[in-house]
C-alpha cells in the first residue's frame, strides 16, 4: 500500500507580542476585576482620610486655602482644656455605654435563646431601637428629658417623689447620664441580636453532654457558652466600641455638647470647631486625634481576641 | 454497675404519643441494643433513661432507685452522643476530665483517671490535642473516654458509629464490645443498624412505632422471629417473604404466588387454605431437583458467597450460596427451602404461626 502523503498543516508559530501576552495573563485580568472595588475604597475612604490628616497640619478655614503649619494645631489642642474634657467625655461615654450594652445585650441574647412563647415576635421587638432613625430617637429622648415637659419629671411629681422638674439636660451629671442612656438604648439590639446568632451556633448536644457531666446552669454558661462565644463577643464589642467612640448624631441632636461642654465628645467638638466656627484645620486635628484611640481598640481585639488555638488546626470532617 | 428496669414507659409530645408502654428489663452488666427504624422511639427512650427527656408515665429505675424525678447528673450514667458532643475549646484531656472537675475532684485524681482511660483507649499521645485536630475515629474514642473516666453505673450510646465510614465502623464495633467485656458496665446502645445489634448485643430489643416488637439474644431473634417485622428487620440480605395459602392434603404444603408449591414441615394448627406469609432466609435455599422453579435475574458474587436474585412464581427472592455456582441471568434453576427452617406468619397480623 502506497503511503499517502497527507499534507500536514504547519503549526503557525506566531511570535506573541507583549500586548497579546498581556491579554492572556490571568493576573492582568484579575487586576481589572479589582479596579472598581479599589477605586471605591480610594475615593471614598483613603482620600478623605488622607485629606483630613493633611488638613490637620494646615490652618485652613472655610473659604480660605490654608498654609502648612506643621503640628501647630496639635500644640494648641495640647493646651486646650475643652479638648481634654472632650477626650475624657468620649472615654467615659464609650466605656460606660459599651460595658452596659454588653451586659444587657448578653442577658437579652441568653433570654431570647430560651424556648418561650412568642419567641419570634420578641426577637423582632428587640430590633426596634435599631431600626428607628437615630435623629428621630434622639428627638424623642430630647422630649423625654426636656426640662419643662419631661414625662419622667411629670410622673415622679404625680407620684409625689419630687417637687420640681429635674433639669435632665441642663445639669452636667444628669446630661451625661441621659446621653449614655440613649446610646445604650440604641446600641443594645445590635449586641443582643449578634450574640444571639452566636449562641445559636452552639450545638445543643454540648449542653446535654455538660448536663450529664454534672454541670449546673451557671457552669454550662461559664464552661461552655462563654468560651464558645468569645470570638463573636470580640467582633461585636470591637464594632460597638468603634461606633460609640465616634458617635455624633445622638449627642448633637440631644445636647449639642452642652451643658458647659459636659457632653462634648471628640466628634461633636470637631464638628463645632470645623464647621460651626469655620476652623477646618483645628477641627481636622481633633478628628485625627481620635485615630490612635481607635487603632488601640482594634489592636486589643486583634491581638487579644484573634482566632483561639482550639479553632485552628486541621479539620478532618 | 447496676441493673436497669424500664416499666410501661410512655412518652407524649403534646397529644402525640411516641412510646406506647415500653417494658425492658436490663440485667447488671448486660449489653442491650435498642434497634429499629428511624422514628421508632429508641433514641427518645435512651434520652429518657439519661434524664434529657421527661417521662410521661411509667417508671425507669437504675439499681433499686426510681429515677423519674432524679436530675441527669445524679443518675450516675454516661452517654456517648451521635455527634460525639466534644467540647471544641477543650483539649482531649480536659474533655475527659470535665465531669471530674465539676465534681471537684483533685487534679491528681483527675490526671490519674484520665491517664488510665487514655491508656485503655490508646489516646495517650493525643491528650493535648483539640477535637478539631482529631480524626473521626479518634473523636469517637475521646467521647468514650469521657464516659469511662467517670466509672458510671450505666453507659448509654446513641448511634455512636453512624458518623464513621464503613471500615472504621466495623473496627470501632469490635472495640466497643471489647471495652464492655473488659469493664462489664451495664450498657444500653441505640442503633438503626441491625448488624451492629447482632454483633454487639447480649440482648436485642427490636422497636417499631413506639412499641417493643421482640427482645431476646441475637440468635433467638434470628432463628425465631415473633413476627414478620422482626423477621424482615434482622438479617442481611433480608428474609424473603412469599404470600399464599397453607394447604393440608395429607402433606402440609404452602401454595405460593401463581400456584408454586413450597414445602412445610408441619402445618400449624390452622385450617386448609389459611392465607399466610411464607418466610425463608436467603441462606436456607438449596438447589434440588424437587425445588421450585426459579429464573435467575441477577448474580452478585461477593467473594465469600454469591447472592442470586431469582423469580419464583413471578416474585423476586434472594438466595445466598457459599458454593461458586456458574449461573447466568435467564438460567432456570430449582430452589428448595429447608422446610425445618421455614417461617410462617399470619398474613393479617404478621404474627408467627409455626412453632
Amino acid at each position: 500500500m502506497a503511503d499517502v502523503a497527507i499534507p500536514r498543516a504547519k503549526p503557525q508559530m506566531i511570535e506573541a507580542n507583549a500586548w497579546t501576552q498581556l491579554k492572556h495573563n490571568r493576573n492582568w485580568l484579575g487586576f481589572w476585576f479589582m479596579v472598581p472595588a479599589m477605586a471605591f475604597l480610594i475615593f471614598f475612604l483613603a482620600y478623605p482620610l488622607g485629606l483630613g490628616i493633611w488638613l490637620s497640619f494646615t490652618d485652613t478655614r472655610i473659604g480660605r486655602v490654608g498654609q502648612f503649619v506643621g503640628t501647630e494645631n496639635y500644640e494648641w489642642l495640647w493646651d486646650d482644656s475643652i479638648f481634654w474634657l472632650s477626650v475624657f467625655n468620649t472615654l467615659l461615654y464609650t466605656f460606660v455605654a459599651s460595658a452596659i450594652k454588653f451586659a444587657i445585650g448578653l442577658y437579652l441574647a441568653l433570654l431570647l435563646n430560651e424556648n418561650m412563647p412568642f419567641k419570634a415576635m420578641l426577637r423582632a421587638m428587640v430590633l426596634i431601637p435599631f431600626i428607628v432613625p437615630t435623629v428621630l430617637s434622639a428627638l424623642a429622648f430630647w422630649w423625654i428629658f426636656d426640662s419643662q415637659f419631661s414625662i419622667i419629671s411629670w410622673s415622679l411629681k404625680h407620684l409625689g417623689l419630687i417637687n420640681q422638674n429635674i433639669n435632665f439636660l441642663g445639669d452636667t451629671t444628669w446630661a451625661r447620664i441621659c446621653v449614655i442612656f440613649a446610646n445604650i438604648w440604641r446600641g443594645v439590639p445590635f449586641v443582643a441580636i449578634t450574640l444571639l446568632a452566636g449562641l445559636q451556633t452552639v450545638s445543643p448536644s454540648l449542653y446535654e453532654a455538660a448536663t450529664l457531666d454534672g454541670a449546673t446552669r451557671w457552669q454550662n454558661f461559664r464552661f461552655i457558652t462563654y468560651p464558645l462565644l468569645t470570638p463573636i463577643i470580640a467582633v461585636v464589642m470591637t464594632f460597638s466600641v468603634l461606633f460609640t467612640f465616634t458617635d455624633f448624631q445622638l449627642i448633637w441632636a440631644m445636647t449639642r455638647g452642652g451643658p458647659v461642654n459636659a457632653t462634648h465628645l471628640m466628634a461633636t467638638l470637631s464638628y463645632q470647631r470645623a464647621i460651626i466656627a469655620g476652623q477646618l484645620g483645628e477641627g481636622a486635628a481633633i478628628s485625627s486625634a481620635m485615630i490612635p484611640f481607635l487603632l488601640a481598640a482594634i489592636m486589643v481585639s486583634w491581638f487579644g481576641l484573634q482566632r483561639r488555638k482550639w479553632q485552628q488546626g486541621e479539620n478532618n470532617d | 454497675m447496676s441493673s436497669v428496669q424500664i416499666r410501661d414507659v410512655r412518652k407524649s409530645f403534646g397529644n402525640f404519643e411516641v412510646l406506647h408502654g415500653v417494658t425492658v428489663p436490663i440485667e447488671d452488666g448486660q449489653f442491650v441494643v435498642l434497634v429499629g427504624p428511624s422514628g421508632c422511639g429508641k433514641s427518645t427512650l435512651l434520652r429518657m433513661l439519661a434524664g434529657l427527656e421527661n417521662i410521661t408515665s411509667g417508671t425507669i429505675s437504675i439499681g433499686d432507685r426510681v429515677v423519674n424525678n432524679v436530675q441527669p447528673k445524679e443518675r450516675d450514667i454516661a452517654m456517648v452522643f451521635q455527634n460525639y458532643a466534644l467540647y471544641p475549646h477543650m483539649t482531649v484531656a480536659d474533655n475527659m476530665g470535665f465531669s471530674l472537675k465539676l465534681r471537684n475532684a483533685g487534679s491528681d485524681e483527675i490526671n490519674k483517671r484520665v491517664k488510665r482511660a487514655a491508656e485503655i483507649l490508646a489516646l495517650s499521645p493525643l491528650l493535648d490535642r483539640y477535637p478539631r485536630q482529631l480524626s473521626g475515629g479518634q473523636r469517637q474514642r475521646v467521647a468514650m473516654g469521657r464516659a469511662i473516666v467517670r466509672d458510671p453505673q450505666v453507659f448509654l450510646f446513641d448511634e455512636p458509629l453512624s458518623n464513621l465510614d464503613a471500615k472504621l465502623r466495623v473496627a470501632m464495633r469490635t472495640e466497643i464490645k471489647e471495652l464492655h467485656q473488659r469493664l462489664k458496665t451495664t450498657t444500653v446502645y441505640v442503633t438503626h443498624d441491625q448488624i451492629e445489634a447482632m454483633t454487639m448485643a447480649d440482648k436485642i430489643v427490636v422497636m417499631h412505632d413506639g412499641i417493643v416488637e421482640q427482645m431476646g439474644t441475637p440468635l433467638e431473634l434470628y432463628d425465631k422471629p415473633d413476627n414478620q417485622f422482626v423477621a424482615g428487620f434482622i438479617g442481611s440480605p433480608a428474609m424473603n417473604f412469599l404470600k399464599g395459602h397453607v394447604r393440608v392434603n395429607g402433606v402440609a404444603t404452602f401454595e405460593g404466588p401463581n400456584g408454586v408449591k413450597l414445602p412445610l414441615k408441619t402445618a400449624p394448627g390452622a385450617s386448609d387454605g389459611l392465607p399466610a406469609v411464607y418466610g425463608v432466609r436467603p441462606e436456607h435455599f438449596t438447589i434440588a431437583d424437587d425445588g421450585a422453579e426459579a429464573e435467575i435475574v441477577v448474580v452478585e458474587p461477593t467473594g465469600s458467597e454469591t447472592q442470586v436474585f431469582a423469580k419464583i412464581g413471578g416474585e423476586q427472592v434472594v438466595a445466598v450460596f457459599r458454593e461458586r455456582h456458574q449461573f447466568n441471568p435467564g438460567d432456570k434453576i430449582r430452589l428448595k427451602p429447608d422446610p425445618s427452617l421455614v417461617h410462617l406468619f399470619d398474613e393479617a397480623t404478621g404474627k408467627r404461626l409455626n412453632a
